[in-house]
């Protein structure tokens, strides 16, 4: 069980649930699933304000999709529009055959788990979850089994009488979570549901939430701003920024292949080499290197990690290497980030090992296969 | 030297704190004391205390009658003020509508304004319309005045509630309808049994109004108001002393629920708790 403990606090596994079943090393098989939600050039503006322009985006059946964005990027507002609370300027929302943007909230087969957990406060925690169950009318019977399992599901059954002023906010977290999922919804969004937690329990129920959507095998979408996080949990990461999406892709295809420099910029940390091709010979300041690459300006994405600190001596021919010097260290622990301060003032920064002593005068070598190709981000608010 | 001077000053405050209070409310303990003097009104120190004015009072069947006539119009009123205040206090918190602003300040103006001009024009109404007057009338006054008090509190509940509750309920398939009984009306529960006492005692002592209101049947501040012309009699400090207490108790009341639906009543509250209490 210990194997995929991370650095934060989960070590202590009687708290953490359902971690067993957590498949480990798990690309998720989503060429052959069919598209659940379907968002077709969905606008949105509140007055002159433009918060959403022209927006499409799919998720697919069964799909863990991470709306990722900072804090003004319409994250939220989009999420909200899926889930009926707002309503889009314009384009549509689908979802299988069904117009979607045109019920209101309580017919959509979408449920949400609120940013602040939004739990009544005057029903218990089982009243609470039964609320949409009561609602539509299901026999007592089936209300008191499928609150009984969805309770046991996010281990809450032990609260079940408290009332949610009693209990603690990754308690709340997981009532709500069980009142959505009650209900088996085709699709579950999710907004900021982690930011209100501390960092080690936040840790712990992103293993949690991911295991547990896993095994109900329903579509979220995943609100945050938390690149991290997004990581973390997603089958794919859609990037939005003010209002427009910047890349929807895989985490691993997003962040070894960045389409834009702000999201190699915003996913990980990242080197932005400004250059100029010219016949098959890239030029960025000191550094060349030769290209298949059209002539003209370029941008180039150089993650940390992908730089090399050499000793002198050594000889790699397919390398480019550049002479620095060392400005500043800040250790993470297993690695440091080192920035280097290059010949032809380029300043680099570099992951490497974590070393015992400080340095000064550094060989640094990458890739060129390493460089990545962005385009520039249009410039915006 | 200084923490001298602070004690001394404190003790001036306090003294001043007393004076105060014996201002505010020797009076009604003098009444309430009379109200057990054997010799009736004259004569202080009391020498025999004794309940036969309380006596009097419950064999005093036009008085009884006034408290009648004063329970059903101030419950009325009350579900009227109700019926109608809570519906413009979720106007004012949701809807946007032009002159929202204006309805806003003219909704608390029964409040601020006289009761004499609330009680004349509301006269020149039922003139005008030759209604006969009788306790119907004094209801829709009372109702009238009072629906301010329920249209601000309500309003200062709404202001207060988290609306992704509301969200959260359409969101588990509650309608609108639904969700506003299940969800809505629950978490203002508190503002509304504090606006529905209020009212009630606002209603139960209010004579500006009823004054000019009345028909033929008295409320109880009217019997009180009639009787005192032909002198004070012990009677009348006993009935007053009742209905000090029943107003006490729902003030007290009104002000725990108040307390205990939102921490402490923020000084916006108090200026119309003052503003109330200047209307009756």
């Amino acid at each position: 069980m210990g194997h995929f403990v991370t650095a934060g606090g989960c070590s202590n596994s009687a708290k953490s649930m359902i971690t067993s079943e957590i498949p480990m090393a798990s690309a998720p098989e989503l060429k052959s699933r069919t598209t659940l939600l379907s968002v077709r050039k969905v606008a949105k503006q509140f007055g002159k304000n433009v918060v959403l322009k022209e927006i499409s985006l799919e998720v697919a059946e069964g799909e863990f999709l991470t709306i990722l964005g900072e804090s003004g990027s319409g994250k939220t507002t989009l999420l909200r529009i899926i889930a009926g609370f707002e309503k889009a300027s314009a384009g549509e929302v689908w979802m299988g055959e069904d117009r979607l943007d045109l019920q209101p909230p309580y017919r959509r087969r979408v449920n949400t788990v609120f940013q602040n957990y939004a739990l009544f406060p005057h029903l218990t925690v089982e009243q609470n979850v039964a609320y949409g169950l009561r609602v539509a009318k299901r026999p007592e019977s089936e209300i008191a089994s499928r609150i009984a399992e969805a309770l046991e599901k996010v281990k809450m059954s032990a609260h079940a009488k408290s009332k949610p002023s009693k209990i603690s906010g990754g308690q709340q977290q997981r009532v709500a979570l069980a009142r959505a999922l009650v209900n088996r919804p085709r699709l579950l969004l999710l907004d900021e549901p982690l930011s209100a937690l501390d960092a080690n329990l936040r840790r712990q129920m992103q293993v949690e939430l991911k295991a547990l959507q896993r095994e109900v095998g329903i579509s979220f979408i995943f609100v945050t701003h938390d690149q991290e996080e997004a990581m973390v949990m997603s089958d794919r990461i859609a990037l939005l920024r003010s209002g427009e999406l910047e890349q929807v892709a895989t985490p691993r295809e997003i962040y070894g292949r960045p389409a834009t420099a702000y999201a190699a910029q915003f996913i990980g940390h990242t080197n932005l080499l400004k250059g100029d091709v010219k016949s098959g010979v890239v030029c960025c300041g000191d550094l060349t290197w030769t290209s298949d690459r059209p002539d003209g300006p370029v941008l180039f994405s150089l993650r940390p990690e992908n730089i090399r600190l050499l000793s002198q001596t050594a000889s790699l021919p397919t390398l480019v290497r550049v002479q620095g010097k060392v400005v500043a260290q800040a250790f993470h622990g297993a690695t440091e980030l080192i920035r280097v301060q290059c010949a032809g003032g380029l300043v680099l920064v570099v992951r490497a090992p974590a070393s015992t002593s400080p340095l000064d005068e550094v060989l640094l070598a990458f890739s060129p296969i390493d460089a990545i190709p962005v385009t520039k981000s249009a410039e915006r608010i | 030297m200084s923490s001298t001077a602070r004690i001394s000053n404190s003790n001036w405050l306090f003294l001043h704190a007393v004076c105060v209070f014996a201002f505010l409310y020797l009076p009604i303990a003098v009444l309430i004391l009379y109200s057990f003097n054997r010799e009736g009104v004259g004569g202080f120190p009391p020498h025999h205390l004794t309940l036969d004015w309380y006596r009097t009072l419950f064999g005093d069947g036009p008085m009884w009658d006034s408290v009648l006539n004063s329970l059903q119009v101030a419950a009325v009123a009350m579900a009227i003020s109700l019926a109608l205040g809570i519906p413009a206090a979720l106007a004012l918190d949701r809807a946007q509508f032009p002159g929202k602003a204006l309805f806003r300040r003219l909704v608390l103006l029964p409040l601020i304004l006289p009761g004499i001009i609330t009680g004349l024009s509301l006269l020149m109404l039922f003139n005008l319309t030759n209604t006969k007057l009788s306790l119907a009338t004094i209801i829709l006054g009372h109702g009238t005045a009072l629906i301010s008090v329920a249209t601000t509190e309500v309003f200062a509940g709404l202001q207060k509630l988290d609306r992704s509750q509301e969200e959260a309920s359409l969101d588990l398939g509650a309608n609108y309808w639904q969700t506003f009984w299940r969800i809505t009306v629950p978490n203002l529960k508190l503002p509304i049994i504090g606006a529905a006492l209020l009212i009630f005692t606002l209603s139960m002592d209010e004579i500006a109004v009823s004054f000019f209101l009345i028909g033929r049947d008295n409320t109880l501040p009217l019997e009180i108001w009639g009787r005192l012309r032909r002198g004070i009699t012990p009677e009348i400090n006993a009935v007053s002393a009742i209905i000090f207490v029943f107003s006490l108790v729902a003030i007290v009341l009104w002000y725990r629920l108040r307390v205990r639906g939102e921490g402490q009543p923020d000084v916006g509250t108090e200026i119309t708790a003052a503003a109330e209490g200047q209307m009756v």
